[in-house]
């Protein structure tokens, strides 16, 4: 701070409590929303106080779901964007650690080939070529498959780099040493490496998971089995029951378990969060 | 570059063998395959495809609806950039100036960007709802009849918000980072010769920002462009009338619920060249960062 300015350092406050207001008010009311009966939006407005239905109605969600709306029990929601975002954190991490490992430390003929075509795949999200993209994985058989809902995202570009990175910044003396001392490549990628890459595979994971656990489009056109639902895409097949006033209290209980896992995730785990956001976008 | 490379060839080949199979499976295929088929047709039974060279992109751009998808986009485009840039800078400048509780007021800030777009789209669904909302019950009060069903505008107000909601915690976390990395000594210098805060701002602060604004621009651009389809999907399904049909948002209908193959192919290939441009900028930018 420069100088001190009472006033400003009241607006500031004024501001920033204004800022945490307008981004906890949607989540207020959608919790506020969820502890009601469905009877209570019959009156006109939605309740601004605390009702008295929050455990049946999340037991209900969790348990049962809503089979009118063609909706499997959330558990089973949440266990299957658990499995999808693991898998697609995992998966990307792992394949990308690999192609880094390959393009920093070997020699290869095809070597910058290799390396533009991951590159190019930054150009083509999902969203783009989408139908395309569908028809793949159609035509392999991968439809309602877990292996069809991860294994097409796993490809990333930005990780790709991200370790390319890493393994840059790391000594060249120490690849030396390891030969010399006898250790081959795959030795030297779990002994070295790997423990020296730890902290960004952590910040990496933090991102991926997110990104996995939010995926929407993807689930969307690639199951149409309720059993591989996953409760970000499942929320919408919710509020889209058109011949009834959607229930909200269900529909709100959905949002908040559905935003749980990865806003925990970024409250407990800030510090990799940021560190993660920061290197994925250099 | 390394001094030394180990010269194992298979294994290397091994190593990168799943991530260019699924680039190439993935997204080099589905990408070739748009490209191809927009130059072709399908007939009405799907049995015979001819090529027809422009046609798609003929038809594509003297469809109406397709045009005002265009100016949809642009506009949609601009104000959550715009709208999700001036938030974050102004919360950034708060917390910079608040040496003591700016951990608190981060953590409270940054968690939206984990909620899911698709989710954040249903909650403002929720409260802007014309009979339960509390939101169009206080736009009531004063005196205007709120209806995103009916009013385009109001539709489009709705979807800005929602895009915009989860992308102004990223953007704030770039932002405090770009602010702490201004050094205390120019402004401290401008201060001594009496430039007062709105000075400093305009003639230190956001000149030195630029580069981060720009990065951020660009990134939010992408964003709004790409990956808001859920917070359009889950709410308005681009209407009324078209008001909210963003170009992703069209393409995954026309090709998933009207099944017009070619049409959609082109779209693709529309938007593929806008990524290409987008992701130009942004590599041209960081080379020249890089050469600071």
């Amino acid at each position: 701070m420069v100088e001190n300015r009472p006033l400003l350092n009241i607006l500031a406050h004024v501001v920033l409590i204004l800022g945490v207001a307008i981004v906890a008010f949607p989540i207020y009311v959608a919790f506020i929303a969820s502890t009601h009966g469905p009877t209570d939006f019959l009156s006109g407005l939605i309740p601004l106080g605390p009702g008295h239905n929050i455990v049946p109605t999340y037991k209900t969600m969790l348990t049962n779901g809503m089979a009118s709306a063609g909706m499997p029990p959330l558990w089973l929601q949440m266990g299957n964007s658990l499995i999808m975002a693991l898998s697609i954190s995992i998966g990307k991490i792992a394949i990308s650690i690999i192609s880094a490992f390959a393009i920093v430390y070997f020699r290869f003929p095809g070597r910058s080939v290799a390396f533009w075509l991951i590159f190019v795949t930054l150009m083509m999200p999902v969203e783009v070529r989408i139908l395309p993209t569908y028809k793949v994985v159609a035509d392999l058989g991968m439809l309602n498959t877990y292996a069809g809902l991860t294994i097409p995202l796993i490809a990333s570009a930005t990780a790709t780099f991200l370790f390319r990175q890493v393994f840059l910044t790391i000594p060249d003396e120490l690849m030396e040493a390891a030969r010399i001392d006898g250790a081959g490549p795959m030795k030297f990628f779990w002994d070295i490496l790997l423990p020296m890459s730890r902290n960004n595979i952590a910040a990496l994971f933090v991102i991926l998971f997110i990104y996995g656990w939010n995926q929407y489009l993807w689930p969307l056109v690639v199951t149409t089995d309720t059993s591989h639902y996953t409760i970000v895409m499942g929320i919408k097949r919710m509020a889209d029951v058109t011949d009834a006033q959607p229930q909200w209290n269900y529909i709100m209980a959905t949002a908040i378990l559905a935003m749980l896992p990865p806003v925990l995730v970024v409250i407990f785990m800030q510090k990799l969060f940021v560190k993660g956001l920061i290197e994925t976008e250099k | 570059m390394k001094r030394t490379l180990f010269r194992q060839r298979a294994l290397a080949y091994l190593l990168i063998a799943p991530q260019l199979a699924v680039t190439a499976i993935f997204f080099l295929w589905p990408t070739g395959q748009a490209i191809v088929q927009s130059f072709q047709q399908e007939d009405a039974f799907g049995l015979h495809t001819s090529w027809v060279g422009l046609a798609n992109y003929r038809a594509l751009f003297s469809d109406p609806t397709y045009i005002q998808a265009l100016g949809v986009t642009v506009v949609f485009t601009v104000a959550v950039t715009l709208s999700a840039l001036v938030v974050a800078l102004l919360l950034a400048l708060a917390v910079d100036r608040l040496v003591r509780s700016a951990t608190v007021y981060t953590t409270l800030l940054v968690w939206p960007y984990a909620v899911a777009p698709a989710v954040v789209g249903v909650l403002w669904w929720f409260l802007f709802n014309p009979t339960i909302g509390p939101l169009p019950y206080v736009l009531e009060q004063m005196g205007y009849q709120w209806d995103h069903s009916l009013h385009g505008t109001d539709a489009m107000i709705l979807v800005v918000i929602a895009a915009a909601w989860p992308q102004v915690s990223y953007n704030f976390l770039f932002f405090v980072a770009g602010l702490q990395s201004i050094p205390a000594s120019m402004r401290e210098a401008a201060a001594i010769d009496g430039a007062g805060p709105a000075k400093r701002f305009f003639t230190i602060t956001l000149p030195l920002l630029s580069p981060t604004t720009f990065f951020l621009a660009v990134v939010n651009l992408v964003y709004a462009m790409f990956n808001t389809f859920p917070v359009i999907h889950a709410t308005t399904q681009g209407g009324p009338a078209g008001a909210t049909d963003i170009l992703v948002f069209k393409v995954y209908q026309d090709g998933f619920v009207a099944l017009n193959l070619g049409s959609s192919a082109a779209q693709s290939v529309v938007l593929l060249v806008i990524v290409i441009a987008l992701t130009a900028i942004q590599f041209g930018w960081m080379e020249r960062r890089v050469q600071y």
